[in-house]
């Protein structure tokens, strides 16, 4: 049984705070679920089945079901970080699929610049039962070094440059410039990234996605609910997920798990990338989306330095279109985790609603990817490709 | 810029995973022990008590300690600063470690390294890092 079509987002919302230090996470939730529904035109006893992932703080559907006053059939906490938003819309889809569920809600939320925490930078010792902890632990992965292998290895293979890697953040900088809601909305050059202070090398400041607050949810529901609804019609046709790590010790840092999340959501979906008006690329850092847009299929492996220069990612300017409410490099990373507003940014594009500076013509293929945890260890890229109706 | 040693943080104790006890007690003495697949031969890193690639048993076994360096980051952010690294070993796997006693701007992909063991803080136990040779 294909998934293809079995869902359509018909609710997407993003939580406008960059900075909530008045609300707890659990209300920033349960405020982008509210947001959602009403974007969608439906309520809350509508729900029927609940999303969240490792943010949702207890124990996840469990905790949230009960804050929000919800009564739901199915559940699913799958975390994955980042990413989990897109394994979430897939799992829905195999749910509507399968008659357990009619109408799903996927929330996250978080808010670790109210925190203070130091993300990134400052490796973080976890549970030593995690079998990797005591073998990782003591040489600082923290999270912007463990992507930073990957650049070095990339720019070592392929002669990428930092001021390739520049583009991406030039490019998301200059959509970040129309969102009124943008943590970073200055337009930056290549020499402004390139000279931004070294955080873990080869990657600057710059190359850095923000820490903000904030959170977003969508509504995933049957066709025929959706065709009863007043929202324009993005139907879900191609989802994959896939896990990658250090494969016992035969670390390969030169790609990243979309190669394998990719190929069977394309399938699915039966188009390919060149039919694609609209890209949301997990942004975390700039080398991120260099290597999905390689294993994405977006161009050759080793040719995203080329792909991403000359400004090929501005809407209006490039061919590939990305990340046009700013990304997680300017606008937002709400719990360190930016899967959910990479399917906001292209469910609001497929509708026609992204800000104007920013629309894109005809926009009626769009791809969200994800990459959750660790480009360097271990993580898991989902996909998701959407059509407009 | 000299080299500053950083102190090296771990969680835990060799005993929280029982089965890996081999890897520290042979780094105790000196010695880096992996396990190794038995059906297939290939070495194992990160350490554990079965085979992810048959999901079949592992004997532990010494390795020289040579390798050369796949790939690394400088944490500037960091105060001291230190190199994390990916150091791939003679006998194969590609192991996370650190680039110790060297200035970092001499730190290049490919260059050959050997083992120095360095101990962890407050009396943990000691931990492969990998030095220019």
């Amino acid at each position: 049984m294909s998934l293809k079509g079995a869902g359509y987002i018909v609710g997407a919302w993003e939580h406008p705070t960059r900075k909530a230090t008045d609300k707890s996470v659990t209300l920033l939730h349960a405020e982008c679920a509210a947001g959602a529904l009403a974007d969608a035109g439906l309520s809350k006893d509508d729900v029927d089945a609940y999303y969240c992932a490792g943010d949702a703080p207890g124990l996840g559907p469990m905790s949230m079901i009960d804050y929000m006053g919800l009564k739901v059939r199915h559940m699913d906490s799958t975390d994955v970080g980042g990413s989990s938003y897109q394994v979430a819309v897939g799992h829905a889809l195999q749910a509507i699929a399968t008659g357990r569920a009619n109408v799903c809600l996927i929330t996250l939320a978080g808010r670790p610049r109210s925190e203070g925490q130091a993300t990134g930078t400052a490796p973080r010792a976890g549970n030593p039962a995690q079998a990797e902890m005591q073998f990782e632990y003591p040489y600082g992965p923290a999270t912007a070094n463990m992507y930073a292998l990957c650049a070095q290895r990339h720019m070592y293979e392929y002669g990428t440059t930092s001021e390739q890697l520049a583009w991406i953040k030039v490019a998301a900088s200059h959509h970040a410039q129309h969102n009124p809601h943008a943590m970073l909305r200055d337009v930056v050059t290549v020499e402004d990234v390139v000279n931004s202070p070294m955080v873990a090398s080869p990657l600057h400041r710059l190359d850095c996605c923000v820490i903000s607050d904030g959170g977003g949810a969508l509504i995933v529901t049957k066709p025929e609910i959706a065709r009863s609804l007043k929202r324009p019609l993005v139907k879900v046709i191609g989802v994959g997920e896939a896990a990658k790590n250090q494969s016992g010790g035969e670390v390969d840092l030169t790609f990243s798990a979309a190669r394998w999340s990719g190929p069977p959501a394309w399938a699915m979906a039966g188009i390919k990338p060149t039919d694609i008006k609209y890209a949301s690329i997990y942004d975390s850092f700039t080398i991120t989306v260099l290597m999905q847009l390689e294993d994405l299929g977006f161009c050759e492996k080793g040719q995203g330095g080329k792909f991403v220069m000359d400004g090929n990612l501005i809407s209006g300017v490039g061919k590939l279109p990305f990340n046009t409410d700013g990304g997680g490099l300017c606008s937002n990373h709400p719990a360190n985790r930016g899967g959910i507003t990479k399917i906001i940014e292209a469910v609001r594009q497929l509708r026609g609603e992204a800000h104007p500076a920013v629309q894109v013509a005809n926009c009626d293929l769009a791809i969200a990817h994800g990459t959750g945890g660790s480009l360097g260890t271990r993580h898991v890229g989902s996909t998701v490709i959407l059509e407009r109706e | 810029m000299a080299y500053v040693q950083r102190k090296i943080p771990f969680v835990g104790t060799p005993d929280t995973n029982p089965e890996t006890r081999p890897f520290f007690d042979a780094a105790a003495a000196g010695k880096l022990v992996l396990p190794q697949c038995v059906q297939t031969g290939k070495y194992i890193w990160y350490p554990r008590g079965i085979s992810p690639f048959t999901l079949g048993p592992v004997e532990w076994k010494e390795v020289s300690g040579a390798g050369t360096i796949y790939s690394y980051s400088v944490m500037e952010r960091a105060n001291p600063p230190y190199c994390i690294a990916y150091v791939e070993l003679a006998e194969g796997p590609r192991m996370m470690t650190n680039i110790v006693d060297i200035d970092f701007k001499d730190v290049k992909i490919g260059m050959a390294v050997k083992l120095k063991f360095i101990q962890t803080e407050g009396d943990g136990p000691a931990m492969p890092f990998f030095a220019p040779v």
